[in-house]
């Protein structure tokens, strides 16, 4: 486990390799990191978010010295505490408790996924078969963020992956499904983004009115169901 | 009671000392880029250094007040007035009911934090006041302050209350805090910082022409990061990494080789290679930054970064204790 600072109030610690061989693995390994980590309540840190085979923890070095740590190595006596934690932690990472899977009503009208030709070209399959894919596959949300909320969601079918696109798109509507390499996400608010678009739900992922803001959270199962133009209209009105 | 937005100015919005605790959600940190500045016109005006003020870009604003505030300002070479009375940066001044607060654009730097006695009364969203402008939710919904806008203003604290009679004569205490505390701007700042997460992932050459190179600031720059021109940082090997935290003083390098600085608006999760990180207590330095301005880099130890902090930290302590005499 490397723990590497980054900058002077966070720190990087990875916790697991090889994500591309064993890609539900990490998001264990990630989880139950990040639970070992918020039980210890070291004093002066602030939060604990995930990525992909990484968690960073960030800190106020001032609070974590007046709660003991060593003025002149306050990184090593941090150090010691997420080893510490981490090393008792279980060792079984199969066993994380998940929430029910959840469904996402996704609609797949050309004016919605308007990359969708394009990834069955690359895919050489019809759009229907990408859409049967898809819709037919299970996910994982490994992490939140590029925007509030925005999903990367890993268990994308093979045969779907497409590049991102070399020229970013200026403005993706919210709620769009989109594939950027091996992965697929959804965009919860209008912005900016490179993947390419194949659907939109009408679903609300990202309110930050509701606390916790997001209706997905790290290591949540996914399931997309494919719906009418009619029903996505019902839903938004 | 509300302050008017007669001018809201080029940019300005509602700031506090950010919103940490959602970045698992994707939520920025945000907040007042230079928290330290915010934090000193804070106390200055009689508030809790948390509480929500103005973020100022580029100057602009005409504020006129509907009761009697103390007001105080931190940050660039910016010329402000009560009415048609100068405001130096750092001097907790009393405005009164109708006067008028407005700043002009800036001689030097581009931003300025403004504090109102009573604090910025909008909405707590996810357990902060800071308007995150790229996701639109938080300030002033959302968005930069407009023309003819209300901004709400909380209550005065009693030692808000007692500066405001003390102040009736004069007006503008004479006093501040030290200088460098409330006049911010440096012309052409060189930023110290500690290695980069992947400093590895760089060629030597990049890595040499990092610390010491001249890179100047690009015009496409805004609170999410500072984009810089000069040498062009080559990487070992031009591949992405999986997505991992990046945080505001985080210097990442996309495949054009060019650094962008991030500042508190930035994403929460990138993959672009990190090859430095500015230090906490420069990068107040960097939010002052405008297009064509020239910075340098150099490198410190992690201990030398958390030495600087504590002792910022201490001398705003005692900063803080000192001014209790001034509030009774």
């Amino acid at each position: 486990m490397e723990i590497t600072p980054l900058g002077d109030s966070a720190l990087l610690i990875r916790v697991a390799e090889n994500f591309d061989d064993a890609p539900e693995d990490a998001l264990n390994k990630v989880l139950a990191a990040q639970r070992n980590l918020e039980a210890i309540k070291i004093p002066g840190v602030v939060e604990i978010a995930p990525a992909y085979t990484t968690v960073a923890m960030f800190y106020h070095p001032t609070r974590v010295v007046d709660s003991g740590a060593p003025a002149n190595d306050v990184v090593g006596w941090l150090e010691q505490r997420i080893r510490e934690a981490l090393s008792n932690a279980p060792t079984d990472t199969s066993r994380i408790e998940s929430r029910p899977p959840v469904e996402i009503p996704i609609c797949y009208d050309p004016e919605f996924g308007f990359d969708l030709e394009e990834v069955a070209r690359r895919a050489k399959i019809d759009s229907k078969q990408v859409i049967e894919l898809h819709s037919g596959a299970e996910y994982r949300v490994h992490c939140l963020g590029f925007t509030g909320g925005f999903t990367f969601l890993g268990g994308l079918p093979k045969k779907l992956a497409t590049p991102r696109r070399d020229v970013p798109r200026k403005e993706i509507p919210a709620g769009s499904v989109a594939i950027g390499g091996k992965q697929t996400g959804i965009y919860p608010i209008r912005s900016p983004g490179g993947w390419n678009v194949i659907g939109r739900t009408p679903l609300k992922l990202f309110d930050p009115k509701n606390n916790p803001p997001t209706l997905l959270r790290a290591g949540d199962r996914v399931r997309f169901r494919a719906i009418s133009r009619d029903e996505f209209e019902k839903s938004t009105s | 009671m509300n302050a008017t937005a007669i001018r809201a100015g080029f940019l300005t919005s509602v700031q506090d000392l950010g919103r940490p605790g959602f970045r698992q959600f994707g939520v920025s940190v945000g907040g007042a880029l230079d928290t330290h500045a915010l934090r000193v016109a804070n106390l200055l005006a009689g508030n809790d250094e948390s509480a929500a003020g103005l973020e100022i870009t580029f100057g602009g604003l005409r504020l006129r007040f509907g009761d009697d505030r103390i007001a105080a300002w931190c940050g660039a070479d910016f010329k402000a007035r009560i009415g048609s009375i100068p405001l130096d940066a750092g001097h907790p001044a009393l405005v009164r009911a109708g006067e008028e607060f407005s700043i002009e654009s800036p001689a030097g730097g581009c931003r300025a934090w403004l504090a109102i006695s009573g604090g910025i009364d909008v909405p707590l969203v996810l357990g902060s006041r800071a308007g995150d402008l790229r996701a639109g939710f938080g300030g002033v919904h959302g968005r930069p302050l407009r023309d003819s806008e209300q901004v709400p203003l909380g209550e005065n604290l009693p030692r808000a209350k007692a500066l405001i009679d003390k102040l009736r004569a004069e007006k503008i205490a004479p006093w501040k805090p030290p200088h460098d505390w409330s006049n911010t701007a440096h012309r052409t700042p060189t930023l110290r910082y500690i290695r980069g997460v992947d400093s590895d992932r760089f060629v030597s050459t990049a890595r040499e022409l990092f610390s010491g190179g001249n890179f100047f600031v690009s015009p496409d720059s805004d609170r999410m990061g500072i984009r810089l021109d000069g040498p062009t940082l080559e990487r070992k090997k031009n591949v992405d990494l999986l997505s991992e935290a990046v945080a505001p003083g985080t210097v990442q390098v996309p495949p054009n080789g060019r650094p962008i600085l991030l500042l508190n608006d930035c994403q929460t999760i990138g993959g672009y290679p990190k090859i430095a990180h500015v230090i906490t207590v420069d990068l107040p330095f960097a939010t002052q930054l405008c297009p064509g301005d020239r910075i340098r880099f150099t490198e410190v130890s992690i201990h030398d970064a958390h030495a600087l902090l504590l002792e910022r930290e201490r001398n705003l302590e005692q900063f803080r204790r000192g001014l209790a005499s001034h509030f009774k």
